[in-house]
């Protein structure tokens, strides 16, 4: 196991990530616009000053393998933006809130989406599994921009029962509509992946065998079926998870939530390059750490493939 | 009395193309003990047959008739009652081992679930039990395996072990669904000589599914051929081996490969033609199209006709014309 880590560290994650710093330091600043180049009237020395501050005046190379040395300490530079504040600052203190958001809309998309799943595939070609695949679809097509603005003005301004956005320290009441917006769609692509991979294990010949063992159908599904019909579930769920909790820009931005993807669209805008670098960074370890752990719970659930 | 009582069974399935009759008007019994062969090519419908009887058809599938067990009819049941009695009394084993054990579970728990659903017995007694029965289908080292995972065994032991699982509830009736089609020659004898065993031990009855003749002659008291969902024949299978008086089953025990083939039969005899296409079976006798001893009345259906104590046959053509002496 601990093997596996190290492996998978030192040969799949380091460098993956280093290629993925590489592509994203060239390509914002392929990006046209710098990241002052819109404060007008700033005098010539002021200029340099600032960009001598920021290494802009050194040349790319220099800047790049400047990035990198700072990366090792740990140190993702100071926000050009922001000015007072380092990129590690911003992100501890986004990363909480996106990180409140997108698990209790993960945990509930989950739960749902197994169960809305598991309930189409028992009752297959039925009203009932007609019905929650036909939701399920609405769910997949539906864009968060145009469900988040209909929600806000059913909930928000016609029912007055909850703020139109806000989040005022993750209070439950300010939670409600981001997270029913961002776990609406993946309840949806949960629910289809579990039917699907349920109907096609409740097909599979191990579970006409334990059928005719005489076992109660609720006793096969949960015993026999429902482990090997998460395993498709399973591999959507780590990638699923990251973007959850990184990747809720039109949520954060419509409810006026200060979370990582605020902070991420901002970034982009203002060719904050730290700003961009460190979020790619981030989105990349966390996406190379939960598919990590997929691998592992795979193992976990299927002994054919369990790490020694 | 006898243990099984199938009269006119039906089996049914809605396809796209239409209706499919898998099985028709099929009519056998069962004593308590005996063991009984149905024989036929692939869609014969000896499987469905089995299928029906367990409760197990695919979901567009529907049996129709009498299956008495015990005086109940099993087609009747819902599937609580049904559970009372699959997997306890009436158990199955399957043709291919590598796929009818749950690859995500330990052997053990496969088996303790039957005596913990069944016998409600605690863990260490139903482990205990385990052990007897793998022991009874000697698996070396049973403790071990227990906690080992299907595919952790080759396939003669995993059919080893779904054989244990059909027995462990001592079953009267065992359906065994080409359990040896799958395995290599030297592992089929010796699941056979299992069976043959565990039969005498248990006292079982088998119903034993196979294409495989030799499989029949080794193991079985009473043979039924199949084709295209009917009976073609029936009896005895030391009668039907020595005088089969329906053509098919002349052509399936001629189209046993024979290694002393001496006196100058170079190829293997074949039965011409393909099986049927069950969604348009030929009017008559279904088999009439690929027989050799076919003739104008092979149009018409040829009903079931007992022509011995313990034979039946279905076929236009009289014994005396094909030289059966019953």
């Amino acid at each position: 196991m601990l093997k596996f880590i190290l492996r998978r560290i030192l040969l799949e994650a380091l460098p993956t990530l280093l290629i993925l710093v590489t592509v994203t330091f060239f390509l914002i600043r392929l990006a046209p616009g710098g990241p002052f180049s819109a404060e007008i009237d700033v005098p010539p020395e002021v200029k340099a000053a600032i960009e001598a501050k920021y290494r802009l005046d050194q040349s790319l190379p220099a800047q790049y393998f400047g990035y990198l040395a700072d990366l090792t300490r740990g140190d993702f530079g100071p926000s050009f933006k922001y000015k007072d504040f380092t990129v590690n600052d911003l992100v501890n203190k986004a990363m909480p809130v996106s990180f409140r958001l997108g698990v209790t809309a993960f945990i509930i998309a989950v739960i749902l989406g197994v169960g809305a799943g598991v309930t189409a595939a028992l009752r297959q070609n039925t009203w009932i599994d007609y019905s929650v695949m036909g939701v399920a679809m609405i769910g997949v097509v539906l864009p968060n921009f145009v469900l988040a603005p209909v929600l806000a003005l059913i909930f928000a301004i016609w029912l007055k029962l909850l703020p139109a956005g806000g989040w005022d320290g993750g209070r439950a009441i300010y939670m409600v509509l981001p997270v029913a917006v961002l776990c609406q769609h993946y309840i949806s692509v949960i629910a289809r992946i579990t039917r699907g991979s349920m109907i096609e294990v409740l097909g599979s010949p191990f579970i006409r065998t334990a059928r005719a063992k005489g076992l109660p159908m609720r006793y096969i599904v949960r015993r026999h079926a429902l482990k090997p019909a998460m395993l498709p579930v399973i591999s959507y769920l780590g990638p699923a998870f990251v973007g959850i909790i990184t990747g809720s820009v039109v949520v954060e931005t419509f409810f006026g939530i200060p979370g990582i993807g605020q902070l991420f669209v901002n970034g982009a805008l203002n060719r904050d390059y730290p700003m961009v670098l460190g979020l790619t960074i981030l989105i990349g370890t966390l996406m190379i750490v939960f598919n990590a752990i997929v691998d592992i719970v795979y193992g976990l659930i299927d002994p054919r493939i369990r790490i020694k | 009395m006898s243990l099984l009582d199938v009269r006119q069974l039906n089996v049914r399935f809605a396809t796209p193309d239409g209706t499919v009759a898998a099985v028709n008007d099929l009519s056998f019994a069962l004593n308590p003990g005996e063991s009984l062969g149905i024989v036929g090519e692939s869609g014969s419908g000896k499987s469905q047959t089995a299928f029906a009887l367990m409760g197990l058809l695919a979901k567009n599938g529907t049996a129709s008739g009498m299956v008495d067990y015990g005086g109940v009819n099993l087609l009747a049941l819902d599937e609580a009652e049904l559970n009372r009695r699959r997997g306890v009394e009436i158990t199955m084993i399957y043709q291919d081992p590598m796929t009818s054990l749950n690859p995500y579970l330990t052997i053990g728990e496969q088996l303790m679930e039957v005596l913990r659903f069944h016998k409600h017995m605690d863990k260490s007694a139903a482990f205990a039990e385990s052990l007897r029965m793998l022991d009874a289908v000697k698996i070396a080292e049973s403790t071990r395996r227990m906690s080992m995972y299907p595919h952790e065994f080759s396939g003669g032991m995993r059919q080893r072990v779904v054989i244990a699982m059909a027995l462990l509830c001592r079953p009267k009736l065992l359906i065994a669904d080409e359990p040896t089609t799958a395995l290599d020659v030297t592992v089929q004898a010796q699941i056979l000589q299992l069976l043959q065993d565990l039969r005498r031990d248990f006292q079982t009855a088998i119903i034993m599914i196979t294409h495989d003749l030799g499989v029949v002659a080794g193991i079985c008291d009473r043979v039924l051929v199949m084709y295209a969902g009917r009976m073609m024949e029936e009896g005895a299978a030391q009668d039907i081996f020595a005088q089969p008086s329906h053509p098919y089953t002349r052509g399936l025990l001629q189209a046993v490969p024979c290694l002393d083939a001496s006196h100058g039969e170079q190829y293997l005899a074949t039965i011409p033609g393909n099986p049927p296409n069950v969604l348009a079976l030929p009017p008559g006798c279904p088999f009439a199209p690929r027989c050799v001893e076919r003739f104008d009345a092979c149009l018409r259906p040829a009903p079931l006709q007992r022509f011995a104590v313990d034979r039946q046959r279905a076929c236009h053509r009289t014994t005396t014309e094909l030289g059966v002496v019953a």
